[in-house]
């Protein structure tokens, strides 16, 4: 099959690899099949919030509303624009442009600091409020949404917000995760690896961060906006 | 067809995988497959005995109806460490990690898996996760059952359940890793000609429990964490006083323990489907049934969990409808049953080691499998519950099937690994050991769950009768003890002192009995590109004039 004379050609091919193709597509399928892991990870938390919720519909909405869904709004609208970011960056890397590869990598980078800085202070703010979960916990005299004179349960509301904070905070960890592959992907094309015919990492290091948004975009509505009405 | 196919001794040493680099950061850095299959088998037989250690105190308790070896903490922990052991540390890496790594390339006709630092990486997580559960168990212990069901384990239990729950949450990485490369591997590897329907059904075997292992890890391992945070926080998602349901817990538990089941059991069903076409000179019979079946065992198995919650307070309905599944569920496995008994019919069958542990794994996985049924049957589940029946159950599909194939594996695939033959008169003799200890240890804990004997206790002095049954499963357990001792002595001494084995000993079909034994670092001298089905014993077998093309 030529293997030598391609080996050459292409440093970055692994010994065990026929062609560079071959390697290509195994490192996405691979890529793919983890983030089907990861489907089923969250899934189990989605799965205990799908019954509590149905379980404890008023004190879940009452304990949604008093987070700033403002907050969680700019936090999407962040994280939708690093999607962007992504994209732009694998398009530069396949038809090298190193220095917008550079800038896209980077832009993504601070989007995804942004986000954890904003949800770290939302989580200061819950801090605040005592609705972190444990001995310090409180939530009395909350009304439940769209029914007067009903005051939300506050160890329901604490199932709420310790979900809240497991979903939210496993995500965060996701994305500092990401800004590690970033960092690394950035070191790769600071040092000129990519090539029109060698950028996988930067394929496989955006679908991960754009899985990490999707997730993103299932928590938003799931956990900000239960039963809000203007 | 005794293993006696011996070559004469070569005078220059060929370069293997074995002998190519030596030194002890050659094997602890290696990335090679073969490599790190014997990594993964010094480690899980290490793991094997301890848990056969927890086993062997587990037995010598209950000799007596007193409790009287130990105390009824000391006993919980013991149960429970065994189970952890066994199940996590040893079955579910056993097949795919040992033999799965050393066979999933070679016999698609791959240089290595698709990702080898990631293999490698599995390794040292799988070590990571032992040692935590070494420590845990050494300085204190655990006794929450496998299981560690909820509210025991977040509220009450006061040893070391969460730094077990690491270790399983760490091997459960180990387990993700591994069936992640299977399923790339097997995607995107194959050698020129290695068509889907060409794959040995031991890949096919391999496919479906990566599937599981990839759908069904990631959710023990949020468990483990749920689990985690409501024992430290006491955040209610588990807590009915708080709100919380602890029928939850043991829904997320069994989703991935009940598949998880079928991670032990594939493999295993997998090395069965090599061994007997080889031994019965046979193309196995209904290929493509056999491949789907392996399939339909990794879907349908993630349908029936709640079958072990039958008494737990579920609704009679899921009851019923989880009850239909189970029975379902067992059709995929029957069909691989009848499809080895046919391919047995009329074959020219030799009785060597490895097939006498097939033909093992046939008749008690098929009364385990049975059992299962009855389990799956609301009414006696309600009176068998938690007795010795269940235990028997399970050890009669876990050990008398997926331990039995295990062994049968690595006698098949001995001269390939070691470059040696093991001694076969040994060999049947362990075999045959190993069968008759087996159900002397686990037929009578049948009989002592039907009569009531409950799971889980270590006194039964209200209830002397019991000791009879419980005197013969001891007894049995020490036959057993020896026939898992002595394939680790003789196979070690083979290393040895053994023949040279050719590179096809058995004469059998597939790819990696097609490259030298051992295998050079790179499995095959060239490329091999493939022009034959999986399983073609006639064609081996025809005498050559039959496959010479006439010229003209
Ligand atoms: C033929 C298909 C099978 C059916 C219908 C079946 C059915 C069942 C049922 C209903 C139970 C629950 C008993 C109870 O707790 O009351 C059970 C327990 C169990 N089965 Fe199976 N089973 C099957 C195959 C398997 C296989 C292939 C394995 C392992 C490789 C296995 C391992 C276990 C284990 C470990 C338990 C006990 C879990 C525990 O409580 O600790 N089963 N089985
Ligand atoms: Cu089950």
């Amino acid at each position: 099959m030529g293997l030598h004379h391609e080996e050459e050609q292409h440093p970055e091919l692994l010994h065990h690899f026929a062609e560079p193709e071959q390697q290509r597509n195994a490192a996405s399928l691979g890529m793919w099949v983890f983030l089907g892991t990861e489907i089923m990870f969250f899934g189990g938390m989605f799965c205990a919030y799908l019954l509590y919720r149905h379980w404890y519909f008023g004190d879940f909405g009452a304990a949604s509303k008093s987070i700033d869904a403002t907050l969680g709004a700019a936090n999407t609208a962040v994280l939708i624009c690093s999607s962007l970011t992504v994209v732009l960056a694998v398009w530069a890397a396949q038809t090298a442009r190193r220095a917008l590869l550079l800038a896209m990598l980077c832009v993504t980078m601070l989007f995804g600091l942004a986000f954890l800085g904003i949800k770290g202070y939302e989580y200061y703010q819950k801090f605040e409020e005592h609705h972190v979960p444990g001995p310090s916990f409180s939530f009395e005299n909350v009304p439940v949404p769209g029914h007067p004179g009903e005051y939300a349960n506050p160890r329901h509301a604490q199932i709420y917000f310790s979900l809240y904070f497991l979903m939210t905070g496993i995500h965060a960890l996701h994305m500092i995760v990401g800004l590690g592959i970033f960092s690394w992907l950035l070191l790769m094309a600071w040092g000129g690896r990519f090539t029109p015919a060698y950028h996988t990492p930067v394929e496989i290091g955006g679908l991960y961060w754009h899985f990490v948004d999707i997730i993103w975009i299932f928590l938003f509505p799931l956990l900000y906006l239960i039963d809000r009405h203007p | 067809m005794s293993a006696t196919n011996v070559v004469p001794q070569q005078q220059f040493e060929r370069e293997t995988y074995l002998n190519k680099v030596y030194g002890m950061w050659s094997w602890l850095l290696t990335t090679d497959h073969k490599r790190i299959a014997l990594l993964y088998l010094i480690s899980i037989t290490f793991f094997f005995f301890i848990g056969g250690f927890f086993a062997l105190l587990i037995r010598l308790e209950l000799l007596t109806p007193a409790g009287d070896l130990v105390q009824a903490d000391t006993y919980n922990k013991l149960f429970t460490q065994h189970g952890m052991v066994m199940v996590f540390f040893f079955l579910i890496p056993s097949i795919p990690a040992v033999l799965g790594n050393f066979l999933v390339p070679m016999m698609i006709g791959a240089k290595d898996l698709a990702f080898p630092r990631i293999n490698l990486l599995s390794w040292y997580l799988y070590i990571i996760g032992g040692v935590i559960m070494l420590h845990c168990m050494m300085t204190g212990g655990v006794d929450t059952g496998w299981t560690f069901y909820v509210p025991f384990s977040t509220n009450y239990t006061n040893t070391k359940f969460v730094e077990a729950g690491i270790a399983i949450f760490i091997a459960g990485f180990s387990s993700i890793l591994t069936g992640l490369n299977f399923v790339v591997t097997i995607h995107r590897m194959r050698a020129p000609g290695m068509t889907w329907s060409r794959l040995p059904l031991f890949i096919w075997a391999h496919y479906a429990t990566s599937i599981i292992q990839l759908l069904g890890t990631p959710v023990i391992a949020i468990t483990i964490v749920l689990v985690a945070c409501e024992r430290a926080l006491h955040l209610g998602i588990f807590d009915p006083r708080l709100g919380g349901d602890p029928l939850l817990f043991q829904h997320l538990f069994w989703f991935y323990s009940h598949p998880a089941v079928y991670i032990m059991i594939l493999p295993s069903m997998g090395v069965v489907t090599e061994i007997i076409p080889c031994f019965s000179r046979k193309r196995i019979f209904g290929y493509s049934f056999v491949a789907f079946s392996s399939i339909a065992i990794a879907v349908f198995g993630f349908l029936v969990w709640a079958h072990h919650m039958f008494v737990a307070g579920m609704s009679v309905y899921a009851g019923l409808v989880f009850s239909f599944l189970s029975y379902a569920v067992a059709v995929p496995s029957a069909i691989k049953v009848f499809n080895w008994t046919a391919t047995l019919y009329k074959g020219s069958i030799h009785y060597d080691a490895p097939m006498l542990y097939a033909f093992g794994f046939l008749g008690l996985f098929t009364i385990g499998g049975l059992t299962g049924l009855f389990l799956a049957a609301l009414g006696i589940n309600v009176h068998v519950t938690d007795t010795y029946f269940v235990v028997a159950h399970f050890h009669y599909i876990m050990v008398g099937g997926a331990v039995m194939g295990y062994l049968g594996g690595i006698h098949f695939w001995w001269p390939k690994i070691s470059g040696k033959l093991y001694p076969e008169g040994w060999a049947r003799l362990a075999a045959l050991i190993v069968f008759l200890g087996f159900n002397l240890t686990f037929f009578p804990q049948f009989v002592l769950g039907y009569m009531g004997m409950p799971r889980r206790y270590w006194d039964y002095s209200h209830m002397p009768e019991f000791q009879v049954l419980n005197v013969l499963s001891t007894a049995g357990a020490t036959v057993l003890g020896v026939g898992y001792l002595l394939p680790m002595i003789y196979l070690l001494w083979s290393m040895r002192y053994g023949k040279p084995a050719s590179d096809n000993p058995w004469n059998a079909a597939g790819l990696e009995w097609k490259t030298s034994s051992p295998p050079p670092t790179d499995n095959f001298k060239e490329e091999p590109v493939v022009t034959w089905e999986a399983y073609n014993y006639e064609e081996l077998d025809a005498p050559p004039q039959a496959l010479e093309v006439p010229v003209g």
